[in-house]
């Protein structure tokens, strides 16, 4: 990417909404800056844009593309909160729930946790597919992080923070398929490698899979990230038109009952 | 009709928490050999919390339950504090828990006497079952209906106040709380106390009233001698939230004190028999014959020197001028009961008038961690035990749960036999009466049957009446 790329004022339409960016920049990034939501998970900034969990899917010129990768140009109209793509996202988000062992009641990252919030947010109070349940391995051999691969949603935050951030390459995928699952850098697990209880691997992890150890539940309910605000606000607050309709969450911040 | 004896089954019980089922053995002259209280749904909480990080415990352990989840959560909590070697709580973390466990105390109690078991007491143990409901307790006595309601809500305000929500919350955490009382949150909740006092003082007396009245009816119902078991504090005095293990016998004879939780093993043992998943556990020096034992809010009040809040004290002491310093009176367990709840809005109103409450030091220091760890404390139905071994990742690798409904299976094994002794007397068919004085006699107890089987869901009763050969011969249920 040049510098007069980057220097290069454009045009886009969301949702009907002219917005100005620049070249090189995401349609995601884009949308941001201009206070309209996108819902995202593995998306995560200062890292890498992935395109894996498909949750920031929107239509561009009338095709399918993940917001999170595709550069926006000049004159893109982008449908980002359709009936159509609010259905397709709510559908990635339930059925990220039926394939690992989600179970928000004793979940310490509840009311931190994206998937969560997100599930909320779409209004998911209950999963429409059967669970999977699978078998997943906790890796708990490291003194002051766990691994909880029963919560993995293959986001690959933490392999990307690790590599990016940590500069260490702690985390990585194996297998195919169903059989996909998060591995470490060594075969005795994460007390072999050399991660730091204080990596940004760790904090990257948009569910329950890497905790820091002994600090679960030391927010009260009420006062987690997401007790108060939907997950999604952070950007709606930002300078921008206010959202016309709908991906505003169909659940109060707090519904009762919530984990 | 052959001459083998006879099995009567009532299922499902109603009005308690999980699944139940209860047969009747008749010999061939239709006198009864055998009733068996059978708990038939398993759950397996302590198998699968195996592998699971210790302070998750009292957040994940407390699911066990929808009725005493604060009970499980504190227990749980005590124990991970020994785990994490921060087992010294700050007056802050201590008061702050105590508060949620006297909130609970004041809620389950309410529920059981209000919701649960009033509308026998109101309208008899003969009533038809359509009339003894919560919702004729309404219409009939709307004052009393209202009080129970809200009693029971001011203590949810309260586990609301310390825990964070009302049911399955997360205040407790290892070596402490979460977070504080704030000075609305308090100021709100002293403002309704004096109330709340009130109404748990002529509920004390509304559970005198009704037991003294009908004490010839009651006397004899579902009882029989038996230990009791509690824990208590350093003089004997009642404490619901920590302490050590005390029994006495059925005539108020001290049999143990002092025991240490920790070492449950060398005093405390459970036996399996193969219709129940339910154990029966006995004081092991005394066998299973004689060491059975019963628990809860009337165990309590026989086991404890005194009370240390002075209504409950005056309320305990008239409970002995009427019932002797031991009662092994089965339906006093309700009076017992209001005496405790009386106690847990006192308790709730000198811990509001704390200020330790709005303190910051929430959480204590690590000093000792240790592998292995067993907390008790008194919840609403009796004593509860928690015990966990982790390895060194902290994983859970092992877990038994001891619940109050436990300890009671004997007493309440053998209320329901004295119960149908007293009402079959050579019928070899299910009344209606025997029906609902099974229930009523089950009831007492509180009991949480999904809890001691760590089951889930309703308790529908199902009642069998088998022959001696095990045929049944008669059958109802209610769910």
């Amino acid at each position: 990417m040049s510098d007069s790329d980057e220097a290069t004022a454009i045009q886009l339409i969301i949702d009907g909404t002219e917005v100005t960016g620049h070249a090189g920049q995401t349609i995601l990034e884009i949308a941001d800056s201009a206070g309209i939501y996108i819902p995202r998970l593995c998306w995560l900034e200062n890292l890498t844009p992935f395109g894996a969990c498909r949750v920031c899917v929107v239509r561009v010129n009338g095709r399918i593309h993940s917001a999170c990768t595709l550069p926006a140009t000049n004159g893109m109209v982008v449908e980002n909160d359709t009936e159509e793509l609010r259905g397709f996202r709510k559908n990635l988000i339930d059925m990220l729930f039926a394939e690992g062992n989600h179970f928000c009641m004793f979940c310490e990252r509840s009311g931190a946790c994206e998937l969560q919030a997100l599930a909320y947010r779409f209004g998911i109070t209950a999963p429409t597919y059967p669970a999977l349940f699978p078998h997943r391995e906790i890796d708990a051999t490291h003194p002051d992080i766990l691994i909880d691969r029963n919560r993995c949603v293959l986001c690959a935050r933490c392999i990307r923070a690790s590599k990016e951030s940590d500069g260490k390459g702690v985390f990585g995928f194996a297998g195919r398929g169903i059989q996909k699952h998060l591995i470490v850098s060594a075969e005795g697990g994460l007390a072999e490698t050399n991660i730091d209880a204080s990596d940004a691997a760790i904090s990257a992890c948009p569910t329950g899979t890497l905790l820091r150890k002994r600090t679960g539940f030391a927010v009260p309910v009420g006062e987690r990230p997401f007790d108060r605000t939907p997950i999604g606000t952070e950007v709606e607050s930002t300078t921008g038109p206010t959202p016309p309709h709908a991906s505003t969450p169909t659940s109060t911040p707090a519904p009762a009952g919530k984990e | 009709m052959t001459t083998s004896t006879k099995r009567i089954a009532i299922e499902p019980l109603s009005r308690v928490e999980g699944h139940g089922k209860v047969t009747i053995h008749l010999d061939p002259d239709g006198r009864v050999v055998d009733a068996k209280l059978h708990i038939v749904e398993f759950r397996g909480f302590e198998r699968f919390i195996q592998g699971r990080p210790y302070w998750e415990l009292p957040v994940l352990v407390q699911r066990l339950c929808g009725i005493c989840p604060v009970s499980h959560h504190l227990c749980a909590a005590k124990a991970v504090d020994i785990i994490a070697g921060r087992a010294q709580l700050t007056p802050t973390g201590e008061k702050m828990r105590r508060l949620m466990h006297y909130g609970q105390m004041l809620q389950s109690h309410a529920l059981h006497f209000f919701h649960l078991s009033s509308p026998d007491l109101l309208f008899g143990f003969e009533a038809p079952r359509d009339k003894r409901t919560v919702t004729e307790v309404i219409r009939a006595h709307p004052d009393l209906a209202k009080r129970g309601v809200l009693l029971r809500k001011y203590g949810q305000e309260i586990i609301l106040a310390t825990a964070g929500k009302k049911v399955h919350g997360t205040g407790a955490i290892p070596g402490g709380i979460n977070k504080n009382l704030r000075p609305e949150e308090r100021d709100s909740l002293l403002h309704e106390i004096e109330t709340i006092l009130g109404w748990a003082e002529s509920s004390v007396s509304l559970a005198r009233d009704y037991t003294l009245e009908h004490l010839e009816q009651l006397a004899g119902f579902g009882a029989f001698p038996s230990n009791h078991v509690a824990i208590v504090g350093p003089d004997g005095e009642m404490d619901l939230y920590d302490g050590k293990l005390r029994a006495v016998d059925a005539e108020g004879r001290i049999l143990a004190d002092q025991l240490d939780p920790m070492d449950y093993l060398d005093y405390l043992a459970e036996e399996v028999r193969s219709w129940s998943y339910m154990k029966f556990p006995f004081l092991t020096e005394f066998g299973p014959e004689r060491g059975w034992y019963r628990v809860g809010p009337l165990a309590r009040l026989n086991v404890c020197t005194r009370i240390d809040t002075p209504r409950a004290e005056t309320r305990r002491q008239e409970f002995q001028s009427h019932l002797g310093s031991v009662c092994n009176v089965t339906m006093a367990y309700h009076w017992a009961r209001m005496v405790e709840m009386l106690h847990a809005a006192e308790k709730i109103e000198q811990l509001l008038r704390d200020p330790d409450l709005q303190s910051m030091d929430l959480v204590a220091p690590v000093s000792q961690p240790s592998r292995r760890s067993v907390a008790v404390l008194e919840a609403p139905r009796g004593t509860l035990l928690h015990h966990y071994e982790v390895n060194e990742h902290d994983q859970v690798t092992k877990a038994n749960l001891i619940v109050s409904t436990t300890h009671n299976n004997e007493a309440m094994n053998r209320t329901v036999r004295r119960i149908a002794e007293d009402h079959l007397s050579g019928r070899k068919e299910l009344t209606e009466s025997l029906l609902n004085n099974v229930e009523v006699g089950i009831r007492a107890y509180d009991p949480c049957l999904s809890c001691a089987t760590h089951a889930l869901g309703q308790m529908p009763l199902h009642v069998a009446l088998l022959d001696s050969s095990g045929a049944t011969i008669d059958e109802r249920s209610r769910g």
